[in-house]
């Protein structure tokens, strides 16, 4: 079995509405979408954005999970031909025209330039059928993900929630899954991954694609020689362990949003606010946290509450915490060949008072300007223990050590969080760049001190006013 | 009433389609043998002397067929609408970043992406102007400074018993249509081209291929079936794309594709005007106006293309609903070395309006009263219905749907609502607001006001409709066929709807300015008027007609030589406009509106959300209630967008920063308010004789968005004791309501 794929070359099976497909020479790049639109003339399914921000392409890829199929709605644009290997595809033109929520939508005047529509359907339909990162979401959630510049979304809100969910017989579709053999050849598991990248260092990494997708789309760039790790199961592991609870680096964000729920709710709320369902349903949390990104929505948050990373190469693996492994802007320590094989969230003490705050222009699948994550220890009206984090206010995420200073060994009174406000200014030089001013971010970074002083005796959200 | 017939809520006719997925785009069709896929080699940088274009690496590139420059245009090279000053590939001079420099033609469009980054610019950077304070310095304009007044303002400002001055600036805005730009070409015979474009504008793709290809406008056909939204982004900006689809398809004999990336499009194409607007204002201690000179200035971008009508649009709408009894308004159109700014729903309006809004609330926070009793004391009225183009507003219903409004929403009830909640919290502020919206109808450049449609009924009765109008998602051509399907008194699927192509209906008008029902349904019903003339003249020779049905009437119509298709052509009257002397009647009519919208923010953070919405909106007699309710709404959201999230970021040399849904944020369904009560104004008629009393509805409901920022306006004066309007600019993003409130406490001591 090769592994290792450069140019072209690849076999990719998939089933299609019950057939099953198979693209040989595959460009290991080559988008999903373009492969519906152009190869196989499913021209339903629209190219909006091609990065994942407008939702025009959705579709439904559907895996095996026991003897059902677990669907989940992805933006095939920024999906790679290869990672459709073995899976099951639904598109627009799969629902035939008269599902319900087709109904719905023509009967509430839920299209006008209709150029959205199918992605729209596509997202409402996985709803329905309890696709993946939809469960209990209300619709608005499930639709963020899908940007309509015509209706102001009224008609369409309507139409999803004028549908109830009920999981569709997939008795067939289950079967043809089990039968259908991948031919693409990708790592099924650490052993084969930790192996193949010790003898190939210069491998790129792909896991979700929801950020190396761009790099193909936007850039144009040659990712060279490339492995794609969504489809290991032993990197898909969530083990919510009494003290901790620990993801593998492939978990998607939202397989890992109920468990980081659990863990506190504004983690779960900050996983909501992270690109759309779509996005969620692709990206993964190693993923976030191994590309570095300054303003990577995950990484404040989980360094505020302790966060440790296991490293892997070949068989050696060390343990580093989350705030050592950012050395600096887009430079991790990350040794050849070596990869994020999981991370580890101590499981904060109940009286811990944590908070996890975004800010960014959109509340919904926007990029952050600011996000902040505190993590603090009161006892006897004293701080006794403070972690802060912050992301865009540098060029990595770093711990607000003159802030966390000024609050440990003090009472726990405004005074003090004024104090502690202000010691962020020794913190940080803060990003200055279109979605935000240096100047703003250094200014609400220390409000979202005050906010937390302040939300003790009145609402502070405008989300829930 | 016949099925089919007017003012009903019939769904849009491709709505099956649509959910489907079988709705045809440009991209969508099949693409023909030897198809090229074209891109454009674009600028980098921002203003510079083109020196040479080095372009063996592209054209050695993989996949590539044939690369051009300016000098392979045989005709003129020139994609610009009314001033010939928007050059299809730059020649000599780099105007702008993202302008495009050479074309490329490739056998896939990501090898055509790729060869064109290839290319090796040599350019001599030249100082550029980015701003409309870099270009009021330099002093370039892309027109003279216009002037539009009645009655002496200087000696009303200085007689005023209060007086006041401020500024505003309000940003402009992407269209984001969901679809990009795209074309396609196809070679005919004799040199003859037939492109499917997605423009708004057919007629002038076809008139600006013509002359780029040295051909006549008879040997160019273009065709539109639907757009994937358009908003004004396609009246002008569609025909580079088309014009670069027929050059290569003229010089290389294959058909030619253009579909342009989403970073491409933002970059290259252009948007909504930014604009500062300066008032000095007079009033009396009502707050009633007595004498104002408004000072508007607007971002135009490298080059004319509608600028001068759109700002003159700024203008006629700098009055809103609101007498201005000695007023000058001021119009200033810069030029700068950024992409050239185009029309955008509301065409200039929606700047005019925003300032003369901020006026009426700077005014409220001056005399410390209630920005709606301001706005009622300055309503036009009799006596008092004089436009500052000396128009008089014979059909002004705003009074009566603000009282209306204000009434059904409970406004004074939510006003003290909010002061007892923002007495009772620090950090979330509330506030409230309703503003009207009064806008006028009719291209204001006349002559543009003209329609054609073609019916042709066959003889078994079915009916083919094809009019000048293009269908961007609005609900235009689902209209026009109820129009004919209420002439012919047939069921609404009889009438079968067709794409526009120039070579059905010529010399067609832009689908613009609100106005493609008002004028196509105007044109078809006067066809199938016409049509229908003929079948009653012809049943009523031959008795026992009356029992046929419409087929057999059309079936013995045509065995009787008569002749059942028609064109229709429409006019409309009474309209004129001294541009020179800024008088005279631009609009037909006006449609009228009021928004009222509450809000509330963090004044910690300066994030907010629009909490609830009331809007009462005049579209005369509805021809189709739900495809209205459908623009109101959408234009509302697209509004809100406009002065909330949707930030336009450009850097020192003029490149846009937010070229992309990630950086450029549209609203999502969360942003739509979570209470939203839209109601069409029941007793709305058109005074004036259009088809069946109906008003335009496309651009309109886009203002009402202005009640949020006048609301973000109240939320921010709540959250600084003492008076005061806040400092506070469009968009009113997170970062800009912070600091309005941190300058408004800092003015407030």
């Amino acid at each position: 079995m090769t592994l290792l794929r450069q140019g072209s070359g690849g076999r990719v099976r998939f089933l299609l509405d019950g057939e099953v497909i198979e693209a040989a020479d595959v460009e290991p790049t080559g988008s999903v979408l373009d492969y519906l639109r152009y190869d196989l003339r499913r021209t339903g399914t629209k190219e909006g954005c091609a990065e994942g921000d407008c939702g025009a392409c959705t579709v439904l890829l559907g895996e095996l999970a026991g003897d059902r199929v677990k669907w989940r709605a992805v933006n095939a644009c920024i999906l790679f031909l290869p990672m459709l290997d073995g899976k099951a595809l639904k598109t627009v033109e799969s629902l035939g025209g008269d599902h319900p929520v087709q109904r719905e939508m023509v009967a509430r005047h839920g299209s006008q330039c209709g150029f959205c529509t199918p992605g729209f359907v596509m997202s409402l339909y996985g709803r329905t059928i309890g696709a993946a990162g939809t469960e209990g979401m209300p619709v608005g959630d499930v639709i963020a993900g899908n940007l309509c510049r015509c209706t102001g979304y009224g008609p369409i809100l309507a139409a999803g929630e004028a549908v109830p969910v009920s999981a569709e017989n997939d008795t067939s579709a289950a079967e043809a899954l089990r039968s259908l053999q991948p031919g693409y050849g990708h790592p099924r598991t650490t052993d084969e991954l930790a192996a193949l990248l010790l003898t190939n260092p210069e491998t790129r990494i792909v896991a979700g694609a929801t950020d190396v997708g761009l790099w193909v789309t936007k850039q144009l760039r040659d990712l060279g020689p490339t492995v794609f790790i969504g489809d290991i199961p032993d990197l898909q592991q969530i083990e919510e362990a009494p003290d901790a609870l620990i993801l593998g680096a492939a978990v998607r964000y939202s397989e890992a949003r109920e468990a980081l729920t659990r863990l506190h709710p504004d983690l779960g709320e900050l996983v909501r606010r992270i690109g759309g369902v779509q996005v969620r349903n692709a990206g993964t949390i190693g993923g976030n946290i191994a590309n570095g990104s300054p303003i990577g929505d995950m990484p404040p948050a989980l360094i505020a509450l302790g966060a440790e990373l296991t490293l892997r190469r070949g068989s050696e693996r060390r343990t580093i915490t989350l705030e050592d492994f950012f050395l600096a802007y887009g430079k991790q320590d990350r040794a050849a060949g070596e990869f994020v094989e999981s991370v580890r969230i101590p499981r904060p003490a109940p009286d811990m008072l944590i908070r996890i705050v975004k800010l960014s222009k959109r509340f919904d699948s926007d990029i952050t300007g600011v996000c902040g994550a505190l993590a603090l220890r009161i006892e006897g009206g004293t701080v006794t223990q403070a972690r802060i984090a912050f992301g865009g206010m540098a060029g990595i995420p770093a711990r607000a050590k003159a802030c966390e200073a000024a609050l440990i060994g003090q009472p726990w009174n405004a005074d003090t969080v004024e104090a502690a406000a202000q010691a962020l200014a020794d913190d940080y030089t803060p990003l200055d760049d279109l979605r935000g001013s240096a100047d703003y971010r250094g200014k609400v970074a220390a409000n979202l001190l005050r906010r937390i002083w302040a939300e003790q005796s009145e609402p502070v959200s405008v989300l829930h006013a | 009433m016949p099925e089919g017939a007017v003012h009903q809520s019939l769904p849009h006719d491709s709505a099956d389609l649509h959910v489907a997925g079988a709705a045809a785009y440009v991209d969508d069709l099949p693409e023909p043998p030897g198809l090229l896929h074209l891109a454009f080699g674009h600028a980098t940088d921002g203003h510079a002397t083109l020196r040479s274009l080095d372009l063996d690496a592209v054209r050695a590139a993989p996949g590539v067929v044939a690369v051009f420059t300016a000098a392979d245009i045989p005709g003129e090279n020139n994609v610009g609408p009314v001033v010939h000053d928007d050059l299809l590939l730059a020649d000599g001079e780099i105007l702008y970043p993202g302008q495009p420099l050479f074309l490329v033609a490739a056998v896939s469009a990501r090898a055509a992406r790729r060869a064109a980054r290839l290319g090796k610019v040599s350019a001599e950077p030249r100082p550029v102007r980015v701003t409309i304070a870099d270009a009021q310095a330099a002093g370039d304009e892309i027109e003279t400074t216009q002037r539009m007044a009645r009655g002496d303002a200087d000696a009303a400002l200085a007689a005023a018993p209060h007086r006041l001055t401020g500024a505003v600036e309000i940003g402009g805005q992407e269209h984001f249509y969901l679809e990009g730009q795209a074309a396609l070409a196809l070679p005919g015979e004799q040199g003859q081209l037939h492109i499917v474009s997605s423009t708004q504008h057919p007629s002038e793709v076809q008139h600006l291929v013509a002359t780029l290809l040295n051909l006549s406008s008879a040997d160019v056909t273009v065709e539109v079936r639907r757009m994937g939204g358009a908003f004004g982004g396609k009246e002008t900006q569609a025909a580079p794309f088309a014009a670069a689809c027929a050059l290569v398809a003229a010089k290389t004999g294959r058909p030619a594709k253009f579909r342009a990336d989403r970073d491409d499009d933002m970059n290259f194409t252009g948007k909504r005007h930014d604009f500062t607007a300066g008032y000095d204002v007079g009033f009396d201690s009502d707050g009633r106006i007595v004498g104002i000179r408004l000072t508007l200035a607007s971002r135009c971008g490298a080059t004319t293309d509608l600028s001068p009508a759109i700002n003159d649009r700024a203008m006629f709408h700098a009055d809103n609903c609101y007498f201005l009894p000695a007023v000058e308004i001021v119009s200033h159109r810069l030029r700068t070395h950024t992409v050239s700014n185009t029309a955008f729903r509301g065409f200039g309006g929606p700047q005019g309006m925003m300032a003369i809004e901020r006026v009426m609330d700077a005014i409220a926070a001056e005399l410390e009263l209630d920005p709606l009793v301001v706005r009622q004391a300055n309503l036009y009225g009799p006596g008092r219905d004089l436009t500052p183009y000396h128009m008089q507003v014979a059909d002004n219903v705003a009074p009566e749907i603000i009282a209306e409004l204000a009434n059904r929403a409970g406004y004074e009830a939510r006003r003290a609502e909010i002061a007892a909640f923002n007495a009772s919290h620090t950090v979330l502020k509330k506030g409230l607001a309703l503003t009207p919206v009064k806008f006028g109808i009719s291209f204001t450049t006349t002559h543009l006001n003209q329609a054609g449609a073609l019916v042709l009924v066959y003889a078994d009765g079915s009916i083919q409709l094809n009019h000048g109008g293009t269908e961007m998602g609005q609900g235009l051509n689902i209209k026009v066929a109820q129009v004919v399907a209420d002439v012919f008194g047939v069921p609404i699927d009889v009438v079968k709807i067709t794409s526009t192509r120039t070579d059905k209906v010529p010399n067609t008008s832009a689908t613009a300015a609100s106005s493609g029902t008002d004028l196509n349904g105007m044109a078809a019903q006067r066809a199938a008027e016409t049509i229908k003339r003929r079948l009653d003249d012809f049943a009523a020779t031959v008795p026992g007609s009356a029992d046929w049905t419409f087929q057999e009437l059309c079936r013995r119509a045509h065995l009787a030589r008569i002749s059942l298709a028609s064109t229709g052509f429409y006019a409309t009257p009474g309209i004129g406009y001294d541009r020179a002397s800024h008088r005279g009647r631009p609009f037909l009519y006006f449609a009228y509106g009021a928004a009222l919208s509450e809000v509330v923010i963090d004044t910690l953070t300066g994030e907010h959300k629009v909490v609830a919405v009331d809007i009462l909106h005049d579209v005369g007699r509805s021809l189709n209630p739900a495809i209205d309710l459908g623009q109101i709404e959408g234009g509302f959201i697209q509004g809100m967008g406009w002065l909330t999230t949707e930030e336009l970021v450009y850097d020192a040399r003029g490149r846009l920063l937010t070229h992309a849904p990630s950086t450029y944020k549209i609203p999502t369904a969360n942003d739509r308010p979570q209470r939203m009560n839209i109601a069409i104004w029941e007793r709305g008629e058109n005074a004036e004789p259009t088809v069946h009393r109906s008003k335009a509805v496309g651009e309109p409901p886009l203002m009402l968005a202005i009640s949020v920022f006048s609301a973000l306006t109240q939320a921010v004066a709540a959250a600084a004791p003492g008076k005061g309007l806040p400092d506070l600019d469009a968009p009113a993003t997170p970062e800009r309501i912070l600091a309005a409130i941190d300058e408004l406490r800092a003015r407030n001591g």
